[in-house]
């Protein structure tokens, strides 16, 4: 493979792998919410 | 605060509407709606085709500016408005229901030659073991397996090889969609997405070790980058991120009314489209590694057996198959694949067209999923598994594409953006409780980027279906089965959009009420001088 070719393997692969990375890293940090249908007013804290 | 009892009746829907039990099932159920047979046969050759390695540029812009934003729309739409497509836009305006059901048509056209894709490659998974094509995958392909006609036309001939493993993929697929979106839909892409992941990865690791594999790998990331300068590829980039993402198919739409109310819906979106460009890198790794191997093979140059669609599945990969060490692994991993990814967005197709009929007739899952799947799989077991069954597919594929998904994308954009100026309020109901925020950028990019993008395809597409027959077939062939069938979908989706709505359907459905209520008390107020 020439050099060209394989820099842009690693660009396309750091891109679209590591933005699959950066967006689960993303959701990690936000724990999924439960809807709880007790209450009909806001909380103010979400 | 008690639940609505909709309890009166056998057939009445009973209890609440169904909710994807987790998140990740709803992100797994929505990756295998993405990723179908577009990711593993057409994004490889496109991205060859249109510039190599410099395609990653556009490819990029694509999916940023317009891909993921459009998703978010269907995401917004589906999840505010809590139904199937006819459903949520008929809430949002009633004169949009229209668009909902030109959707649920777009989906009944797809799904009915989908399956026959499905259940050639099952077929071939079988193939692979016995390399049945012998030394001519062409002639076996077109003359011993599909018994192709001469010429275009529609003939009721049944090939029974084809006409046995669609009634299979039909039967699982029936199962599946009656089974429910928890039991069903869930279960299954639990089951087949982790199956198809595991699979292709090994399917690549193989590839890439094949003789010649490199020469492929090197043709397919060699950057063009003259090509950039050619709109031509930077439609072709938009187009392939707009199929492959699954959007404006009312599929997302449909999904999304089944999460939770407090889902985070940009985070989730975002690892949905970057799982499906993620897969489509690694195949396009696998598919040139293996083109590399059959260009050395044939001792020639990597640009000569490049191909896509049902030519690179149907007659290069059984000649890579033919001559690959452990060749047959490699046709097992490769058309295992495709069932496994054709079936999970089969489902997702499917369930567009289910979710309405569930809707509109007030139903249970159970009676509605078979009123609507029994007479859909009929019609395609009728039109496809015969001697014409090829060009049938070649053309409404081809038509419904263009004239379908993508002019109902174009005017869905303008209808809920231009039209109903509905995106602050669908971007306000997304921003609740969403890890990325939206703003003004997101606005501009669907009432701006998104109609550009979609019109300027649109009027290619027109002009270059008007100057030139499709494919070759015979003018009444292709305005029958092409422009007719694009036409009848604009009519009938008319029509349905005439029927009343009866006091059982779900337009009627106090618990959408109170989902209503409490969505709105979860809205944030305006942002003051601070957006993303």
């Amino acid at each position: 493979m020439s050099g060209i070719a394989i820099t842009f393997m690693i660009i396309s692969m750091l891109t679209i792998w590591g933005g699959l990375a950066l967006s689960l890293w993303n959701l990690s940090r936000h724990p999924e919410k439960q809807d709880d249908d007790i209450e009909l007013a806001p909380t103010g804290n979400e | 605060m008690s639940t609505p009892s909709l309890k009166k009746g056998a057939p009445l829907a009973e209890g609440k509407r169904e909710t994807f039990s987790s998140r990740k099932l709803f992100i797994l159920s929505a990756i295998g709606s993405a990723v179908g047979l577009g990711n593993i046969w057409r994004f490889p050759y496109v991205a060859y085709e249109n510039g190599g390695g410099a395609f990653l540029i556009p490819y990029l812009v694509a999916i940023l500016c317009a891909g993921i934003p459009l998703l978010f729309l269907d995401y917004a739409i589906g999840h505010r408005y809590r139904g199937s497509a006819p459903l949520a836009y008929r809430r949002a305006s009633r004169k949009a229901e229209v668009l909902g059901w030109w959707q649920v048509l777009i989906c009944f056209v797809i799904a009915i030659y989908y399956a026959a894709i499905i259940a050639w490659a099952a077929m071939y998974c079988w193939f692979s073991i016995t390399k049945a094509w012998g030394d001519d995958a062409a002639t076996f392909f077109m003359e011993d397996f599909l018994q192709v006609a001469p010429e275009a036309g529609v003939s009721l001939d049944i090939v029974g090889g084809v006409f046995g493993p669609m009634l299979g993929v039909w039967l699982v697929a029936i199962i599946i969609m009656v089974a429910g979106v928890n039991k069903g839909i869930s279960r299954a892409n639990g089951i087949f997405m982790p199956l198809l992941i595991v699979m292709f990865v090994i399917l690549v690791v193989q590839s890439v070790f094949l003789p010649g594999a490199i020469d492929g790998l090197n043709a397919f990331f060699t950057p063009n980058f003259e090509a950039l300068q050619n709109p031509g590829v930077w439609a072709a980039a938009f187009g392939h991120i707009f199929f492959s993402l699954s959007v404006a198919f009312g599929i997302m739409v449909t999904y999304s009314s089944y999460m939770k109310r407090k889902s985070d819906l940009t985070g989730s979106g975002y690892v949905v489209a970057f799982a499906n460009s993620s897969f489509e890198l690694l195949a396009g790794i696998g598919v040139f590694a293996a083109l590399g191997f059959m260009a050395y093979n044939a001792n020639s140059a990597v640009g000569d057996v490049a191909t896509s669609g049902i030519g690179l599945a149907f007659i290069a990969f059984p000649t890579i198959v033919s001559a690959a060490p452990f060749g047959s692994v490699i046709g097992v991993l490769f058309f295992g694949s495709l069932v496994f990814a054709g079936l999970t967005s089969l489902i997702s197709i499917l369930e567009v067209i289910v979710a309405a009929f569930q809707d509109k007739l007030g139903w249970n899952r159970k009676s509605a999923t078979l009123v609507v799947t029994v007479p859909v799989a009929f019609i395609s077991m009728v039109l496809f598994p015969t001697t014409t069954g090829l060009y049938l597919l070649d053309t409404m594929d081809a038509f419904v594409n263009q004239f379908g998904i993508l002019a109902c994308a174009l005017v869905i954009v303008i209808v809920f953006g231009a039209g109903l100026g509905m995106l602050p309020r669908l971007a306000k109901h997304l921003n609740r409780h969403s890890s990325i925020k939206l703003g003004t950028g997101w606005m501009v990019l669907v009432g701006g980027v998104g109609p550009a993008a979609l019109g300027y395809m649109l009027i290619n597409e027109v002009q270059t279906k008007i100057s030139e027959s499709y494919s070759g077939y015979p003018v009444w062939f292709n305005g029958v089965f092409g422009w007719g069938m694009a036409g009848a979908l604009i009519v009938g989706a008319v029509l349905m959009s005439l029927v009343p709505w009866s006091k059982k359907s779900k337009l009627n459905d106090p618990e959408f009420e109170e989902h209503q209520q409490k969505v709105e008390a979860e809205e944030l107020p305006d942002p003051v001088g601070k957006e993303y």
